[in-house]
């Protein structure tokens, strides 16, 4: 064979023997069932393989065009946070036994991979104060639809009742997943101090309400008062959903201790890069009584034949193999890797550090807002309280001043007009642990410097 | 191997794997939080050294197996060599630490690489217009049906069906139920093509979609590919390639060309990302000019100067069909993996994942029941049906036998039309001595003694598993 490539190791000698045991002249024969006239005539519009060498200096090349967190100091959140990372998690998700493992269908040669992800569920069950958690989803977004899909199944209602703070684009995606499925989509405004307003909410939540869902802390960053919704969820027969920060629940109220029925969020915060966007981890959790409804790989503990513990993927017969058309999801493939990840990254950081990293994000975050607020014409949007991300009104178009931030190396915020045209003037701003007073002393010198 | 505790068990108050930098500002005021938002349990985490928890992790490592410690021959899985060089482009921190929400100037290279990879994508299947939004297989399926219900709403009709083959993957009629169509099924023939006779009159003007593999999940190539989309067409109806069988026909063959509409692509399969033992993938979507507007948001733009950025406003667009960009970090290594091949080598992937399979299933063919025949594309299926009358060893008992023997299972009991199948892809990453050492041990396993087969595994750190009283009594997490 001509080409030479190092994934491939079939040599002239052994393509002869090969075909001589197939019975065939050629490897061109093989193909005689693809009609000639499906089979490809020209070459393809693409160049030339690269060697690794090359490889390495292409990717160089587009990584350089890239301005990452060690080159900008940014202050970026929407759901999605620059953590420290230790070391360890890095280096033990490069064990290859488990990155270029699969799917854990044959149990007794993947223990190692079900035994991490019975860990993940009880660390996601520990978090969020729930019974049960699945072996996780693709992001945030999708969890959000699959927690308001298992509501609309258990309940047999169809009308979903969100707050106004939920991540407007894991609305989005709630709205994409349900556009063919007859489900009603309300949305609950936020009172002025920035929390959802009860009475709004209420006025919303009717006999055909399948769920109440809220963000804590919400977009805005402000904390919500979980448990009363939860109550004006329960007293009209429809489920609770809680969708969380995962970082935030070391020290706010859980979705179990404020009577959720369903908790689900982004868990790229617990030590998964940034990456432009993913792979993450969707998180997923619920009360025992809603486990028939959960979608995904759920991983169980159980006895081998020479009586030891061990751990297997169960309840499968809600999953798309089993059931297909009358599965309760379609979904695959998951982000295991990822549970892995948060698991190692929970593991490093234990109950103590985890509470290190919310506080002290959040005293950062304190600091720099008090910083930013002595600033002509700065103010925080809302009075209500919240923890490591807060909503800026710069007083005037923040579009060129975060432009102008940007000039100076700083990345001061996601502009709200992304997704809310109307709110021209005010930026979400996140801190996290990895940030130095100086840095922060630096953006409020750098905002004052471009709105004099 | 003994039993590995759980990190949990291992936990003792006051160890720690980490330590954060004091405090350099003030700490957060009393009463910034009302009592009534906090949390008053314990969280529940372990508390471990960082030797611990290192070992504990290497160990649970050392209790799995991946396609670095041995062949995977699971059918319809494409379990290939995930490259090294790979991990290293995506390890680099021009990759690794970037927001996605960040400005698109401070993003070029993040964009040209999505740019780029929807180029590949689009020359090797023929399909015009690229989505790199959907996270994995089952989502670009689900996100190609809602193209093919907004395209079908967008002329005023409402055709409710979608048709799936008996072989097809579970995703196929999930994927469907979730978009809110009724599933029809279509028979196969006993060569384990789609049966044109069943299919024909199944074609109305209720139909949106067929969903096909192709080859299919039994290996066979669907030569009748274009007329059934000419049937499709003539009513409107969209015909899906489901793209997990690719590696068979990349760079030889289009499902573009073919008169396929729309289809999905599994990165994770044909492009050689890890599996990483159940995900993550990146299920990007391919179509046709006219389906092209539906696509999820946001797409790539290139601007005459060069410059890449993000745009949103789509009118026709389905939505949004997960936060962000995709799962970028897998779609930069399937680019890294097509750009080591090229334009000239990319088929190359096909023609050895062909020769190897049909290789293998000579090996094989005489020793066991070949129901479609002695050639195949890049898997084929072969029954133990007659092992199981003849003396009760079942699909699984090889299965857990091979296991004894340090080798993962084929794909077992898939695709449903075949009894007792073994399904097997052994990828054109895997040397003519491997598939050598595989045969000769299916081989050896057949001669074996069915009660040692029922008794296997005994060589693995554990043995058969009960797996019904998992089921009947969850335990689904530690509890202390």
């Amino acid at each position: 064979m001509s080409f030479e490539h190092p994934y491939l190791p079939q040599t002239d000698q052994d393509e002869a023997a090969m075909l001589g045991a197939i019975g065939v002249k050629s490897v061109e024969a093989l193909f005689e069932p693809i009609p000639d006239e499906l089979r490809l005539k020209k070459a393809l519009d693409l160049p030339d393989h690269l060697t690794e060498m090359d490889l390495k200096d292409e990717f160089q090349r587009l990584s350089g065009k890239n301005q990452s967190t060690g080159k900008l100091d940014q202050y970026l959140g929407g759901g999605l946070y620059e953590h420290y990372s230790p070391s360890l998690v890095r280096h033990l998700l490069n064990r290859s036994e488990f990155y270029t493992s699969y799917t854990p269908y044959q149990p007794e040669m993947t223990q190692g991979v079900l035994q991490a992800i019975f860990e993940y569920q009880s660390c996601v069950c520990s978090l969020t104060g729930m019974d049960v958690s699945n072996a996780s989803l693709y992001e945030g977004g999708h969890a959000l639809a699959e927690a308001c899909l298992m509501a609309r199944a258990k309940t047999g209602r169809n009308r979903m009742v969100l707050s106004a703070g939920i991540n407007p684009q894991h609305l989005q995606v709630l709205r994409t997943y349900t556009r063919n499925l007859d489900t009603e989509i309300v949305v609950a405004p936020l009172a002025a101090d920035g929390r959802t307003d009860l009475a709004a909410l209420k006025a919303l939540v009717d006999g055909q309400t399948a769920a109440v869902a809220l963000a804590n802390p919400n977009f805005f960053g402000v904390i919500e008062d979980g448990a009363a919704f939860a109550e004006a969820a329960h007293a009209a027969g429809a489920l609770f959903i809680a969708a969380v920060e995962p970082v935030s629940l070391a020290l706010l109220k859980s979705p179990g201790e404020m009577g959720a029925d369903i908790a689900c969020g982004e868990g790229q915060s617990l030590g998964i890069p940034l990456a432009y966007g993913g792979p993450y981890l969707g998180f997923l959790a619920a009360k025992m009584e809603l486990v028939r409804q959960m979608p995904g790989r759920i991983c169980g503990q159980t006895k081998d034949n020479r009586g030891q513990r061990a751990f297997v993927l169960t309840l499968q017969t809600r999953e798309q193999h089993i059931r297909r058309e009358k599965a309760n999801s379609n979904i695959c493939t998951n982000q295991t890797l990822l549970a892995l990840a948060a698991t190692m990254y929970l593991g490093a950081v234990g109950p103590q550090g985890l509470k290190e990293v919310a506080s002290q994000g959040g005293a950062k975050a304190h600091y720099l807002a008090a910083e930013l607020a002595k600033i002509s014409g700065v103010k925080l949007s809302y009075s209500g309280p919240w923890l490591n991300e807060f909503t800026l009104d710069l007083g005037r178009e923040a579009g060129p001043v975060l432009k102008a931030l940007q000039a100076k190396g700083i990345l001061g915020g996601v502009p709200l007009q992304r997704w809310y045209p109307e709110r021209k003037r005010e930026i979400l701003v996140a801190v996290t642990e990895v940030k130095k007073k100086a840095q922060l002393d630096r953006y409020a010198a750098a905002l004052k410097g471009v709105l004099a | 191997m003994s039993e590995e505790k759980l990190i949990f068990e291992k936990s003792a108050p006051g160890r720690r794997a980490s330590t954060f930098p004091r405090l350099d500002v003030p700490a957060l005021a009393d009463g910034w939080l009302p009592a009534s938002a906090k949390r008053g349990t314990a969280l529940g985490l372990p508390e471990v050294s960082e030797q611990d928890l290192v070992r504990h992790y290497t160990r649970l490592s050392q209790r799995n197996i991946g396609i670095d410690t041995q062949i995977y021959p699971l059918g319809s899985c494409t379990m290939k060599y995930n490259p090294k060089v790979n991990e290293d482009v995506a390890g680099r921190d021009g990759f690794r630490n970037i927001h996605p929400l960040q400005p698109d100037d401070t993003a070029q290279g993040a964009l040209e690489v999505l740019w780029e990879m929807e180029h590949w994508l689009s020359e090797v299947s023929g399909m015009p217009a690229i989505s790199l939004q959907p996270s994995a297989g089952a989502q670009g399926e689900l996100t190609a049906l809602l193209v093919c219900k907004a395209y079908h709403d967008s002329k005023g009709r409402r055709p409710r069906k979608v048709l799936v083959p008996d072989s097809s993957h579970g995703t196929n009629p999930a994927s469907a139920s979730y978009c809110g169509y009724t599933v029809e099924t279509v028979k196969s023939k006993a060569d384990g093509t789609v049966d044109l006779d069943d299919l024909k009159p199944k074609i109305t003007e209720d139909v949106a979609c067929l969903m096909m593999t192709n080859p299919n999940t039994v290996g066979i190539f669907e030569k009748d590919i274009r007329q059934v989309a000419a049937w499709l067409h003539a009513v409107d109806a969209q015909l899906y390639y489901d793209g997990a069988n690719l590696n068979a026909i990349v760079g030889l063959a289009r499902p573009g060309d073919m008169g396929c509409d729309m289809m999905h692509f599994n990165v994770h399969k044909t492009f050689s990302t890890p599996h990483g033992g159940g995900g993550p993938g990146a299920g990007p979507i391919g179509v046709k000019e006219h389906l092209r507007a539906f696509l999820p948001v946001p797409r790539v733009r290139k601007a005459a100067d060069g410059t890449f950025s993000l745009d949103e406003s789509e009118p026709k667009s389905i939505g949004r069909i997960r936060s962000n960009t995709g799962n970028f970090g897998i779609l930069l290594r399937g680019l890294v993996y097509l750009k080591s091949f090229g334009g000239d080598g990319v088929a190359e992937i096909a023609k050895r994942a062909v020769l190897n399979a049909n290789y293998l299933l000579a090996l094989l063919k005489d020793r066991f029941n070949a129901p479609y025949g002695d050639r195949c594309m890049h898997e084929f299926v072969l029954s133990v049906s007659e092992q199981k009358k003849a003396k009760d060893v079942s699909a699984t008992d090889f299965a857990k036998g091979l296991a004894d023997l340090g080798y993962h299972a084929p794909t077992i009991y898939f695709p449903l039309i075949v009894p007792e199948a073994l399904m097997i892809e052994p990828v054109e990453t895997e040397a003519k001595e491997t598939l050598d050492e595989l045969a000769r041990v299916l081989i050896e396993l057949d001669g074996e003694d069915p009660a040692k087969l029922h008794a296997a595994p005994v060589n693995t750190p554990v043995g058969r598993l009960d797996e019904v009283g998992a089921a009947r009594n969850p335990i689904l997490r530690w509890k202390p």
